[in-house]
């Protein structure tokens, strides 16, 4: 049942070193605040999971916290490279990364797969391509009805997801809406889950009978983030900050700038430093 | 001579756009790709379905969104559902009739690399943001255009990684590998368009940009270029589509704070 904890406390209690952590949101709720408490506790050897690692996984990897990246598409998106992901596998900075790449439609199907507690998942794709000869986890099976080969790669089964949503309720239950990536897969796959939401009100308030909900006896714990996608986005709330993407590359390229501003940014600050970011549209 | 009243990313952009039809469900790549599929829409092919691999189906965006993912592609679209159900009952359910994708380099037949550069996946030069949703939308949907600028580094003789399939090694490669979709059909570039050949799938330059020589073309590409025997002249933009592709980027602009 879904405990109410400071960032702080989540993060110590459910983040571990070594840990195969997921931290998803496809451009929309992207967990940065979480991301920043799991640097902030020096956090090291995680095996990082994600579709689009985005500005947050670049943050991790640059500040040593992984040892592992899964992913499927590793770009500032409509800008560049993720600098600090390219030095890592380029130059080895500040540590090796071990690269363990997919295509989008396999992970989305591994954290399905995850989800339906089914050991791997089955699609039609990778045809063709070359990621099959450097990754020896994609493999295939001869459908037993058609003989068809389909494509195979294992279950994506996190120890531990984090996320971000819009709004929880007194119970635990988290409502997520809009853009909704791969979330919901992402918890239902892991032992255990933390969610930050941007407020924790009385009842979810008015929505489709279809809202993706996930019930409070499927996540270990909830924390208030108001403002906690910055600079990705909380619909209703706030927009993404497309300027601060476009940032990032300059802030990135280099390492000693790169450090600069995760010292100003990330260490010297808590969860708060995210308020200042959180708006509700009317 | 005088200057010509476009640029060549532009001609790239409306070429781009023109070979989509009203009709076309579209999937739809970021980038070049997401500003001609939104011009078309804007312009000759209103009805078209445009679907961004973030879940968006039939959006229509104000402004070009900066990632597959922004809020306005959610906000303007007809349904959004998630990215495990686009990948599989949308895209690999065969409901896509067009693929549209660029790339950081592209070989005579039209297979696209966009992992690496260097000779080792280990150990790469650049290592390149990789395929994302680019292999499979390339054998699921009906089939594919590719627009990206010209460059010797760009239009290469080998790719070192194949990221996405094109027409691989030739004729009947695609069919020996079960697909049953065209592949690349259409690739608009800043200096001209080229189609593959229908003997030998070979992309073959079948129209010049006006005021482009041959040469020019061949300067920006790596391996030695076939011209259709009859080659023509792409239509120069029309002062309709450059106002709306300019007033598009315009807004997008000021919407992201910065250049579009």
């Amino acid at each position: 049942m879904a405990a109410f904890l400071s960032l702080a406390d989540a993060v110590a209690e459910h983040v571990r070193d070594g840990d195969t952590v997921a931290m998803e949101g496809f451009t929309h709720l992207i967990p940065f605040a979480a991301g920043h408490e799991v640097i902030r506790q020096r956090r090291t050897g995680l095996t990082l999971v994600r579709m689009t690692p985005d500005l947050i996984y670049d943050q991790l990897i640059g500040m040593g916290s992984a040892a592992k990246l899964i992913f499927s598409w590793g770009g500032n998106p409509g800008v560049g490279s993720l600098h600090r992901m390219r030095d890592a596998v380029e130059n080895g900075w500040p540590q090796p990364l071990a690269l363990e790449e997919h295509s989008h439609a396999a992970m989305a199907s591994a954290y399905e797969a995850g989800a339906a507690n089914l050991p791997f998942a089955v699609f039609r794709g990778y045809i063709g391509v070359d990621l099959p000869k450097v990754n020896p986890l994609i493999r295939s099976v001869i459908c037993p009805y058609t003989g068809e080969v389909m494509a195979t790669v294992p279950a994506i089964r996190p120890d531990v997801a984090i996320i971000h949503a819009l709004r929880a309720d007194r119970a635990g239950n988290v409502l997520i809406e809009g853009i909704l990536g791969v979330q919901k897969e992402a918890v239902l796959a892991a032992k255990r889950s933390v969610v930050t939401v941007e407020e924790i009100v009385e009842d979810l308030g008015p929505r489709s009978r279809n809202a993706v909900i996930l019930p409070a006896w499927t996540v270990s714990a909830i924390v208030e983030v108001p403002g906690g996608a910055y600079p990705s986005y909380a619909h209703s709330y706030y927009k993404r900050a497309n300027a601060f993407y476009k940032a990032w590359d300059a802030i990135a390229r280099e390492r000693e700038t790169f450090l600069a501003w995760m010292r100003q940014n990330v260490l010297a600050r808590d969860a708060g430093h995210f308020r200042q970011y959180a708006r509700k549209a009317a | 001579m005088t200057p010509l009243p476009y640029t060549p990313t532009e001609i790239m952009t409306i070429a781009a756009a023109r070979a989509l039809r009203n009709d076309d469900v579209c999937f739809v790549g970021i980038g070049a790709p997401s500003a001609a599929c939104n011009l078309a829409r804007l312009t000759h092919a209103p009805g078209i379905t445009l679907i961004y691999e973030s879940g968006t189906i039939d959006t229509k965006p104000e402004v070009l969104p900066l990632s597959i993912g922004d809020g306005e592609l959610c906000d303007t679209a007809l349904t959004t559902v998630s990215v495990p159900e686009m990948f599989r009952y949308w895209l690999q359910g065969g409901r896509v009739t067009v693929g549209f994708l660029g790339g950081a380099q592209i070989d005579r037949y039209a297979n696209l690399n966009t992992t690496i550069v260097g000779q080792s996946y280990d150990k790469p030069k650049v290592r390149l943001p990789g395929g994302g949703g680019a292999p499979e939308i390339a054998t699921h949907c009906g089939e594919i255009f590719i627009t990206m600028a010209m460059s010797a580094r760009a239009f290469v003789e080998k790719l070192p990684f194949v990221t996405s399939l094109g027409h691989g090694s030739g004729p009947g490669s695609r069919a020996a590998l079960g697909v049953k979709t065209k592949g690349p059909t259409k690739v608009m570039t800043d200096l001209c368009v080229l189609e593959p050949d229908e003997a030998t799938r070979e992309l073959t330059v079948v129209s010049l940009h006006p005021g482009v020589a041959a040469e020019a073309v061949q300067a920006q590409c790596a391996w030695k270029l076939r011209f259709a025997d009859e080659v023509g002249e792409t239509p120069p933009p029309t002062a309709e589509e450059l106002r709306v592709l300019r007033e598009l980027q315009a807004r997008t602009a000021r919407a992201h704070g910065g250049d579009a």
